[in-house]
């Protein structure tokens, strides 16, 4: 009988190699229950979170947590459908109506994850006789997306609007549809797209663009709107994908587009069709996050002086970071062992940040992954660089 | 020269060389993943490289049937063909 197992040896050999130097395993961290945003429960001391992607601290907005108790009293917690069947409840198109008008366009679709809201868009408006174009650090979801497409894949590189230009040229005479995918933020690095850039492009060769705001909605922009809201270009973006699960604190994503092709999107993608459908409560609580953000605009002012402070910290502190100022700040570093000692190091003296190993990062080289929220005190970013620097004089870096 | 297989593999290999960590005796026939311990983001990464010398791109779904340097050099070459 052959091992089904075996092909996972590689796999194996890492993870033990791993694991066997580490006095804890990286990716089975529990946080045992959060104490507010900012602080959780962790090996039973109270640690700084720096590693949540919860930007506006709002998976604690009181709001959200009231609008989810009640909806559940009322609703009960759970569809137990798919969209397409038993799944639809009014407040799902509720959630999209809202999500449209935020976003000031003529259509929302609601996805049950971020990562499916990825998957759903690519795979339903792109297939084999179409291409992608992919920026080279793109997420797993979207490489899966282009997977589950069955589209020619072509990667461009990481923000580089000349090299995505220089692939286009190569494919005028392709008859198929060109859709273009960047982000807005990049989860890993922290790096912003130069998506005005890449409107211009796509608009003089005829192609499509799809831009992943989930770590920038919310987070960027006069209103939140992203990165396009930012750099002006929103016109020229034709999809905007994004999730729940950062700056809304809930579950689940969404695309937004002003093309009306999009209805038949939801005959036509899979991961949209074949899953139940977001429970009611976290629909509720994810309207009353909206609200709570649109309400309160000053938390996106905190949350870039927060990533300002943060990022200008390490860099003084000599640790090497992305050049980008924006909530996710990547100190790089250059083995794995020297991360894994850092990183446990940090832990242990009461910061939590997230340990990100090749090849889940670009150029191959591992990163202590930071993530800034609105509720971090001044006093608690000055203690997580104080932590760092202790620990990086510790190693000698 | 890049109007054959001959001369293409000849291109990737001394690309290949310029990397320290690669090993010395490569040829046309050493497997990218197995011999020059190279991951999944480090092919696609030199893939990246060597469509910039030949101004050709190299789809995704092309480089799973991809194993030694020379099945690199065909697949470039009929893309190129291709183009051309």
């Amino acid at each position: 009988m052959i091992d089904i197992f075996a092909k996972h040896a590689g796999l194996r050999e890492s993870y033990d190699g791993l694991t066997a130097t580490s006095p804890r395993n990286p990716f089975e961290v529990v946080i045992e229950r959060p104490v507010s945003a900012s602080v959780g429960i962790i090996e039973g001391r109270e640690t700084l979170l720096f590693g949540t992607n919860n930007y506006l601290g709002l998976s604690q907005s009181k709001k959200a947590i009231e609008a989810a108790v009640e909806t559940a009293e009322t609703m009960g917690v759970g569809t137990t459908g798919s969209r397409i069947a038993n799944g639809t409840f009014g407040l799902h198109r509720k959630l999209e109506t809202r999500l449209a008008e935020f976003f000031r366009r003529k259509h929302c679709m609601v996805f049950s994850t971020g990562y499916q809201a990825n998957l759903g868009t690519i795979s339903a408006l792109v297939n084999k006789d179409d291409v992608l174009l992919l920026d080279a650090d793109s997420h797993a979801s979207i490489y899966d997306g282009a997977k589950l497409s069955g589209a020619q894949v072509i990667r461009f590189r990481h923000n580089d609007p000349v090299d995505l230009e220089k692939r286009l040229a190569r494919l005028k005479d392709h008859p198929g549809a060109k859709l273009i995918v960047a982000e807005g933020i990049y989860s890993m690095t922290g790096n912003v797209a130069p998506l005005d850039k890449f409107v211009d492009i796509k608009t003089r060769h005829g192609a499509y663009l799809m831009a992943d705001e989930a770590h920038s909605f919310g987070v960027m922009g006069t209103h939140g709107r992203g990165v396009a809201e930012v750099q002006g270009c929103e016109d020229g973006i034709d999809f905007v994908v994004g999730t729940f699960s950062k700056s809304l604190g809930t579950v689940g994503g969404y695309c937004v587009t002003d093309h009306d092709g999009v209805d038949l999107m939801r005959l036509c993608s899979r991961p949209y069709m074949f899953t139940a459908s977001l429970p009611p409560e976290i629909i509720a609580a994810t309207m009353a996050a909206l609200e709570d953000m649109q309400e309160h605009p000053e938390l996106r002012t905190k949350l870039q002086d927060n990533a300002a402070r943060l990022h200008a910290g390490l860099q003084k502190a000599g640790l090497k970071t992305g050049e980008h100022i924006s909530p996710v700040v990547a100190v790089t570093l250059e083995t794995v062992d020297q991360a894994v000692a850092f990183w446990n190091a940090l832990l242990e003296n009461g910061v939590y940040v997230n340990l990100s190993l090749p090849p889940a990062t670009p150029d191959n080289r591992p990163l202590l992954r930071c993530s800034v929220m609105a509720a971090h005190s001044p006093e608690e970013i000055d203690r997580a660089i104080a932590v760092f620097g202790e620990v990086a004089r510790h190693f000698g870096l | 020269m890049t109007d054959s297989i001959t001369d293409i593999s000849a291109m990737i290999i001394e690309k290949l060389l310029a990397n320290p960590k690669v090993p010395r005796d490569i040829d046309g026939n050493s497997k990218i993943v197995e011999d020059l311990a190279f991951d999944s983001l480090a092919v696609m990464n030199f893939v990246m490289e060597i469509e910039d010398e030949l101004d050709v791109s190299v789809p995704l779904d092309k480089l799973a049937d991809i194993r030694t340097i020379n099945d690199l050099a065909a697949c470039l070459l009929t893309l190129k063909a291709a183009q051309a």
